[in-house]
């Protein structure tokens, strides 16, 4: 526990809230105050983008769950997001309300989720990696070619979503839906990690023969993990679905599982805040290189095109520079701008 | 009946590369446990450095070709000296997210300097199809699996008879007892990695003749997998046999997909349903070493 100075515990309860100190409690309910205002000063593009970090952090915070806390890499995550996105689609223009919607499409991606992490009993790290690389693989080509569920390359459109008589149909309606969810998401992890099956789940990631050893049982906790996170996956992608109104296989590719691993690498694995962290920070970073490419543009005219056509290979070189440099993740660097504060003007 | 014989030869010749990719493949994971997710940007690097010697630097075609080799060995020891050495010790997430970061930095790169349309080699080979059981077959797909079976040859007996292969058959048996025998691990490093960047351009540059070369040419590595995990992840035997086999098996399942069942496209999907069949049926593959842990 990273408490200040002062703050001393009497019972385990006490040592496990969420939020231990009351200046914690403040200063967050704070920061809501202010994400919550926010939109009302920006323009319609930056709540846009607002939207896109409260889905991605959804997405981010679910694998961390797996990959992060179980230990059960995931290359698979993108599809088991389009089929979320995918469902809600399907069921949303059958004419189901979008509260059943919601969570029909996070069911059916857990059972997509759970069908998937089968091989999970026998594989482990990278044959596991190559397992879910292929239902990948797999998911995308039924998204391409299941015609008459998925509308095949043409894609399919959706309403904006609506509760009660109440439509969610513009950016700014959008970012209160996808922040709350996202923030339900978030305390729901947060949650889990504090019970039982979260326990388990970090004993099978640090050593999976002691954690058997103890008494978890390593296929149901697993095919636990995988159905939880990929229900919350489900969750993001039948937001996303609603959001962007329209949804074709390419949305799902290996791009979207490498984006969400990356997202929880630079944030730092095994963290919730640090999937915050990552979603916020891999969303972020192709809206600065398109800033940074019309700014350029304006003196130097060669470089705009070329730091566009690189912006894939940027955010391969700030994966590999995060890798070496910083291993532990922007949720460990908070740790420490914390601590640094803290002790400030005494080092150590 | 002709038109799946044809099917099977075209299996093969594909399947040739995929051997090849996987022979680099299996070669870095033998000697460093890293699982190389950048090895079809290896092969595309290795094709377009190619193609800049031959047609815009007007090299002789040999001259071209050996020349990529050796850009090829200095590549490989720059990925492991820059990314992959200081990821010693890191968990096995962290090591594959590396090696995408470095396919995606290659990736982009090669579109930076050659675009995206794509590109075709000055023929190198007679046109001219030979006939092979009644089939005609170009002389480039002979000259490719021929290759292919030469270079496989080649490292076999590089890592039974060599000191240097023994060495790195050593260090990926034991590291710690490797070290103390007094082999230079960081060397056998750098080592396998420039011998998975050889052979792999060696593959792009079959491939540049046969199809032309562009950007997308990076998904190749992605068929490596099935290929690895049929044949072991750690055999280079199964790595030969493992791209034979999936080459004929895409080719064969889409053509019968298409007549049958008249599904497009189902190349890109059969080798993977194989591979999650294979992965639930023998974990290990075929030659690979079975890992055993006792409480």
């Amino acid at each position: 526990m990273h408490g200040q100075c002062g703050l001393f515990f009497r019972t385990y309860a006490g040592e496990a809230q969420l939020f231990p100190s009351r200046f914690q409690k403040i200063a967050l309910a704070l920061f809501f105050a202010a994400l919550c205002l926010a939109p009302w000063a920006m323009n319609k593009y930056l709540v846009s983008i607002l939207c896109l970090i409260n889905i991605s952090v959804i997405g981010a915070v679910s694998l961390n769950l797996l990959t992060g806390s179980c230990g059960q890499i995931s290359l698979g995550h993108g599809a088991f997001f389009g089929v979320g996105a995918y469902t809600a689609a399907y069921l949303a223009n059958l004419g189901l309300p979008f509260v059943l919607a919601l969570p029909g499409a996070g069911l059916v991606t857990a059972l997509t989720g759970m069908v998937f992490g089968l091989p999970s009993l026998r594989l482990k790290g990278i044959y596991l990696a190559i397992a879910t690389l292929a239902a990948q693989l797999i998911l995308e080509y039924v998204f391409l070619h299941w015609d008459a569920v998925t509308g095949g390359s043409g894609g399919m459109a959706l309403d904006a979503p609506s509760i009660a008589g109440f439509a969610f149909d513009t950016d700014l309606k959008m970012f209160y839906l996808t922040l709350g969810v996202a923030v339900l998401c978030v305390l729901a992890v947060s949650n889990v990690m504090r019970t039982r099956l979260g326990r388990a789940f970090v004993a099978i990631r640090d050593y999976h023969l002691s954690a058997e050893i103890v008494g978890v049982d390593l296929f149901a906790y697993k095919l636990r993990a995988f159905g939880l996170s990929s229900f919350l996956a489900g969750v993001g992608g039948a937001l996303w679905a609603s959001y962007t109104m329209y949804i074709t296989p390419e949305q799902f590719g290996i791009g979207l599982s490498v984006s969400y691993l990356a997202m929880i690498i630079i944030g730092g694995l095994g963290s919730v805040i640090g999937g915050v962290f990552g979603a916020v920070f891999i969303t972020i970073l192709p809206e600065c290189l398109n800033f940074l490419a019309q700014h350029a543009g304006a003196a130097f005219t060669d470089l705009s095109g070329a730091l566009l056509a690189m912006k894939e290979g940027v955010f391969g070189l700030v994966l590999v520079l995060f890798l070496i440099f910083e291993p532990e993740g922007l949720a460990n660097r908070w740790r420490l701008v914390k601590a640094y504060w803290k002790l400030y003007p005494f080092a150590h | 009946m002709e038109y799946y014989l044809q099917l099977l030869v075209s299996g093969l010749v594909i399947g040739s590369i995929y051997s090849l990719v996987a022979l680099g493949f299996v070669i870095i994971y033998k000697a460093t446990k890293v699982v190389n997710f950048a090895q079809g940007e290896l092969v595309m690097v290795g094709a377009y450095i190619c193609f800049s010697l031959t047609v815009q630097a007007k090299l002789p075609f040999l001259a071209a070709f050996f020349l990529t080799l050796a850009f090829s060995f200095i590549l490989g020891i720059a990925i492991e000296r820059l990314i992959l050495r200081p990821m010693i010790g890191e968990p096995i997430i962290s090591v594959i997210m590396v090696t995408i970061g470095l396919s995606s930095v290659l990736k982009s790169l090669v579109q930076l300097f050659w675009g995206t349309q794509i590109q075709v080699f000055p023929p190198v080979l007679p046109q001219e199809p030979v006939m092979i059981a009644g089939l005609p077959v170009a002389p480039v797909y002979l000259a490719a699996f021929a290759l292919s079976i030469i270079l496989f040859l080649i490292f076999s007996a590089f890592f039974k008879y060599s000191r240097l292969g023994i060495a790195m058959r050593a260090t990926a048996f034991d590291q710690q007892a490797a070290a103390s025998m007094g082999i230079g691990i960081k060397n056998i490093f750098a080592l396998s990695w420039c011998i998975a960047a050889m052979v792999s351009s060696i593959g792009g540059i079959i491939l540049g003749n046969i199809n032309g070369i562009n950007a997308q040419l990076g998904h190749l590595g992605l068929k490596v997998f099935p290929a690895v995990i049929l044949g072991g992840l750690d055999s280079l035997l199964g790595a030969a046999l493992g791209g034979l086999v999936i080459g004929v098996l895409e080719n064969v399942c889409d053509g019968a997909a298409k007549e049958f069942l008249g599904l497009g496209g189902f190349k890109d999907v059969a080798a993977f349903i194989f591979l999650v069949l294979i992965l639930m049926i023998k974990p290990y593959g075929l030659f690979g070493a079975r890992e055993i842990e006792r409480v």
